[in-house]
């Protein structure tokens, strides 16, 4: 048997599972590894089934060759993330034409379980977690069916044996887990693609940035306030701050880390956790102003808060912020005001014309800009999802042609206004708003809440924030995206606001995939350190843990072994055996007891003459005990006349 | 010569004296036992398969991604798959444990042909044993199952390549069942023994004539005295002898054998074959004699060097003297 060719159904097991652990990743591969794919299962079902020989070596290694070469074509190259996995799943197919013994089947069985590893790379969500379950169980089945194929299981049994065995290392699964010393990756370096695919704010800003940012429905974070919650016209999620504008797009130009700028909070501070998806950028986001720094971390003078490393997985801190606040006030360096005031040569002639009328009409810098924002709030500025391209002149082009944008382009053209007319100004980006989750009674802040906002400076006042796109749409500040633009645009499903029922359905799993988050998926050095502490282990080091592991595996094991071995012990029981000493019972109940020397029958004798009008009964129940125990009768319905028979006997 | 068992063990790596002390002392193995042997805790041993060393190995690798990686549901894969191999200990072990294995005498077999053996192995327990090996030191392996409180007969083929005892010998009972990643084994050591008779001689020499005489080639040349049985025809019999009326049931040609004096037995005598044959070579004429002679349903007897067969018929005689014949010097 171990060294047994593979029949077919073995062959078909095979592939079945092969197929089921490569499918979730067929989205992703180039079309024809999925091509080549669905042939070589075909090809080999084929083979399998018609009894002929396997494909030559050298055409094997021609096709492992091409294979490579497309791979190779199709990425660029071999190594990384993405072209690892496409060579991985294109040879485990390969290796399906090549297999034709258990030893190499037993490989295909834990490539499979490998590929099941590679799927994790790109999602971790729960559907995910279940579909692999449901892998790993047929392939595990598959393995089960590879040792037993002389013996003829049917495939439930496989199935039901291989999920047993499953559910039964769950609990040594759990709990090494949860004690398995945690140590923060990466061990070495990661494949450059580690993390595409992630969506986000970036270090610049052009037309058309953030409003296809809002489509996406992807949740950019999640917030758990402790306390009230602070109102929406306050939830503004502070992240990149853009200060060089090339006349078309908004860059962060230089910025400084380290000494954060001073600012005097003014009322009540906020408190709450931040859970951060990874977005493969360093920006930690929380409310204007942050009171403190998430450790492994740094402000820059523009107050952007940047982890020491890019956020590569979900991330979870402790956060208070000050709403209110005075930025800024004791001055500006002149190196600041230059970068605050600075405006490409020769672009959007018309804007700078327009800024410098509203600066002779204004009494001040607030004069000024009280002016812009009601030239927004006054003149015919719609907010909309969908804006119009803009030209060579894109701020001249959106305050005199389209007048139609998104956030960016009131930030925008606000913020070029503002600088035009001396007052010193700078784009802020992050996520405007969020959206309570009453199911968890958390904050879910997706991409689609991603906005751009100004500061300007004030003599005195300092920093000060202005969302401009406030004037044009308070909607969108007050009550979200979707209250602020029409019904027909394409926004986001998530983000619309009627079919009350899917929302309610939606927020129940979003605060599942939020606990799955906090609790499977963030389970890290931190949260083990802190369940650790609750059971009384502070302090616990790796060696402590490696201990108390070892021995609760041990334990566990032992009641396994226990349980299972135990089993042996117990001999089959005869059920009609079962069924005579409950008649027996019944009678002794009587009075009338079985000595241990008496036979069936004498026994059946006695208890006749001592209830004659039940000698029938006795009878029929002895005859048809001895027939079952010692004689031909056999099969169930023997065995449940028998019950009948006692169950009806009255004494 | 001794018994002409199983060819010797295949030369041990290690000391004869330590196999010999790591038998009786960790496999418990004492030498044949009539049995039934039961598999005891004790018996059956388990260590990892080479698919269990490279399932190990491939965890371990799933272990260093999921590290490098922080994949939370890559930690939930390596130690559901570990938790699983260590599952695989239990029941593989469990597969095995307390079989009742017992064995079965076997027929007896000519040398030249395979010997049958018998193990009668019990399933007292509750749970299904599959996908058991038996390997017998000789011979192929036999795979088979058990279904819970039932028993299984394994027929373990073994070349019977010599006259003499064929002893069973040690049988390996093993299984990698459910999942091949561990094997667990045992090893029995039943007392059972087929009788291998001498080959018979190829081609057949004529009987020898009934009250000693040698009748090389010639047919019984006494007239019409008792009917005493048929035999097959051999060239130069009369015609008259041939038992027509057989041949018209399909037996075939069959001459009639007359007996005129009645203690004129057949001898099948050692001492009356030509002295250029060996050892081997008379029994195995003589085997093939018996065979005749039984075939022919005629009385007969067996003389051997320090064994005399009285003459008689029927298959219990037959199986005396190739008894005698088979265990002669032994």
């Amino acid at each position: 048997m171990n060294n047994g060719a593979l029949d077919r159904r073995d062959i078909a097991w095979m592939t079945l599972s092969m197929a089921l652990v490569t499918l979730p990743h067929a989205e992703r591969l180039p079309l024809w590894i999925s091509g080549l794919a669905v042939l070589v299962i075909g090809w080999r079902l084929y083979i399998a089934w018609t009894a002929r020989a396997l494909p030559r070596k050298w055409l094997l290694l021609v096709l492992v060759a091409a294979a490579s070469g497309g791979v190779y074509l199709s990425f660029g190259t071999l190594f990384g993330r993405d072209s690892g996995v496409a060579l991985l799943v294109v040879m485990l197919t390969l290796k399906l034409l090549e297999m034709k013994n258990l030893r190499d089947a037993m490989i295909v069985i834990f490539l499979s379980y490998f590929v099941v590893l590679t799927e994790f790379l790109y999602s971790q969500t729960i559907p995910t977690a279940l579909l692999m379950l449901v892998g790993v169980w047929v392939v595990t089945a598959t393995m089960i069916g590879l040792q037993s194929h002389n013996s003829a299981m049917r495939y439930q049994e496989k199935l039901r044996l291989s999920g047993k065995m499953l559910a039964q290392a769950a609990p040594l699964m759990l709990i090494l887990f949860l004690l398995f010393p945690r140590v923060q990756g990466p061990l070495w370096g990661l494949p450059r693609d580690a993390f595409s695919g992630v969506t986000g704010l970036t270090d610049s800003m052009s037309p058309g940035t953030l409003s296809q940012l809002s489509l996406s429905d992807a949740v950019a974070f999640r917030v758990q306030f402790q306390g009230d919650m602070p109102k929406p016209t306050q939830l503004y999620w502070r992240g990149p701050v853009l200060w060089y504008f090339d006349g078309m797009s908004w860059h962060m130009g230089i910025t400084f880390e380290g000494n954060p700028p001073s600012y005097s909070p003014g009322g009540a501070s906020v408190s709450y956790t931040v859970t951060l998806e990874p977005h493969d950028k360093r920006w930690l986001f929380a409310l204007d102003l942050p009171a403190k720094l998430v450790p492994n971390s740094r402000f820059t003078a523009d107050f952007q808060m940047l982890s020491n490393t890019p956020i590569r997985q979900r991330t979870r801190y402790e956060m208070t912020s000050h709403t209110s606040y005075r930025l800024g006030y004791e001055g500006l360096t002149g190196f600041e005001r230059r970068r605050a005031l600075q405006l490409p040569d020769g672009y959007n002639w018309r804007a700078r014309a327009l800024a410098e009328n509203m600066r002779r009409a204004a009494r001040d810098d607030r004069d000024m800009m009280e002016q812009v924002l009601g030239m927004f709030r006054t003149q015919k500025f719609f907010y909309t999802l969908t804006p119009p391209l803009l030209g060579e002149h894109p701020v001249d082009d959106f305050l005199f042609n389209t007048r139609s944008g998104f956030c960016e382009h009131y930030a925008s053209a606000f913020v070029f206004l503002m600088r035009a007319a001396g007052v010193p100004a700078r784009v802020v980006t992050g996520y405007q708003g969020g959206e309570l989750n009453p199911v968890g009674n958390y904050m879910i802040v997706r991409q689609s809440e991603a906005h751009a906002w100004a500061e300007v400076w004030f003599e005195e006042a300092g920093w000060v924030r202005v969302d401009p796109t406030a004037a044009v749409s308070p909607l969108r500040v007050e009550s979200g995206l979707a209250a602020a633009v029409p019904a027909s645009s394409s926004l986001p499903l998530l983000a619309r606001g009627d079919m009350e029922w899917l929302r309610q359905v939606r927020f129940t799993w979003d605060s599942l995939a939020n606990s799955w988050n906090q609790w499977v998926l963030g389970y890290n050095p931190e949260r083990q350190y802190w369940l650790l502490s609750r059971v009384g282990l502070d302090r616990a080091t790796w060696q402590t843990l490696t201990v108390i592991l070892v021995l609760t595996t041990t334990l566990i094991t032992l009641v396994f072994a226990f349980a299972m071995l135990r089993h042996l012990s117990q001999r089959a029981r005869d059920p009609a055996a079962v069924l005579y000493r409950k008649f027996c019972r019944k009678l002794a109940r009587r009075g009338t007891r079985r000595e241990p020397s008496e036979g069936p029958l004498t026994f059946a004798a006695r208890a006749r003459a001592r209830y004659p009008n039940q000698a029938a009964a006795i009878d029929a129940i002895t005859d048809l005990y001895i027939k079952l125990r010692y004689g031909k009768l056999e099969g169930r319905d023997a065995v449940k006349e028998l019950k009948q028979r006692v169950s009806d006997l009255k004494v | 010569m001794s018994g002409a068992g199983p060819a010797a063990r295949p030369t041990a790596p290690m000391p004869s004296a330590l196999r010999r002390g790591l038998d009786s002392w960790l496999f418990q193995l004492r030498g044949p036992q009539p049995g039934p042997i039961v598999l005891g805790h004790r018996k059956v041993f388990i260590l990892p398969s080479s698919h269990g060393v490279i399932y190990f190995l491939v965890l371990m690798v799933m272990l260093a991604g999921s590290i490098n990686y922080t994949l939370s549901l890559g930690f939930v894969l390596t130690f559901l798959l570990i938790g699983l191999g260590l599952n695989a200990i239990l029941y593989t072990f469990r597969n095995l444990a307390s079989l009742r294995v017992s064995a079965l005498h076997p027929q007896p077999v000519f040398a030249g042909e395979t010997a049958q053996f018998r193990l009668r192995v019990e399933n007292p327990t509750r749970v299904d044993r599959v996908g058991i090996e038996a390997i017998p030191k000789l011979g192929d392996t036999v795979t088979f199952g058990v279904p819970m409180n039932d028993e299984s007969s394994v027929a373990l083929r073994m070349p019977a390549l010599r006259r003499g005892r064929l002893l069973l010998g040690r049988v390996t009972l093993q299984t990698r069942f459910p999942l091949g990643l561990f094997r667990a084994w045992s090893y029995v050591e039943l007392d059972a023994t087929c009788t291998v008779y001498p080959q018979p001689e190829t081609p057949a020499q004529p009987l020898p004539l009934p009250g000693g005489e040698r009748g090389e080639g010639a047919a019984s040349s006494s007239g019409n005295e008792d009917f005493s049985g048929l035999r097959a025809y051999q060239a130069g019999d009369s015609t008259r002898r041939i038992a027509w009326k057989a041949d018209a049931r399909g037996s075939g040609l069959l001459s009639k054998v007359f007996t005129g004096r009645a203690d004129n037995h057949l001898w099948l005598d050692w001492h009356t074959l030509p002295a250029s044959l060996d050892v081997e070579q008379r029994l195995s004429r003589l085997t093939r004699w018996v065979l005749e002679a039984d075939e022919q349903e005629a009385a007969y007897g067996l003389r051997l060097p320090n064994e005399t067969i009285d003459p008689d018929t029927g298959p219990g005689h037959r199986a005396h003297c190739l008894r005698a014949l088979a265990l002669h010097g032994a």
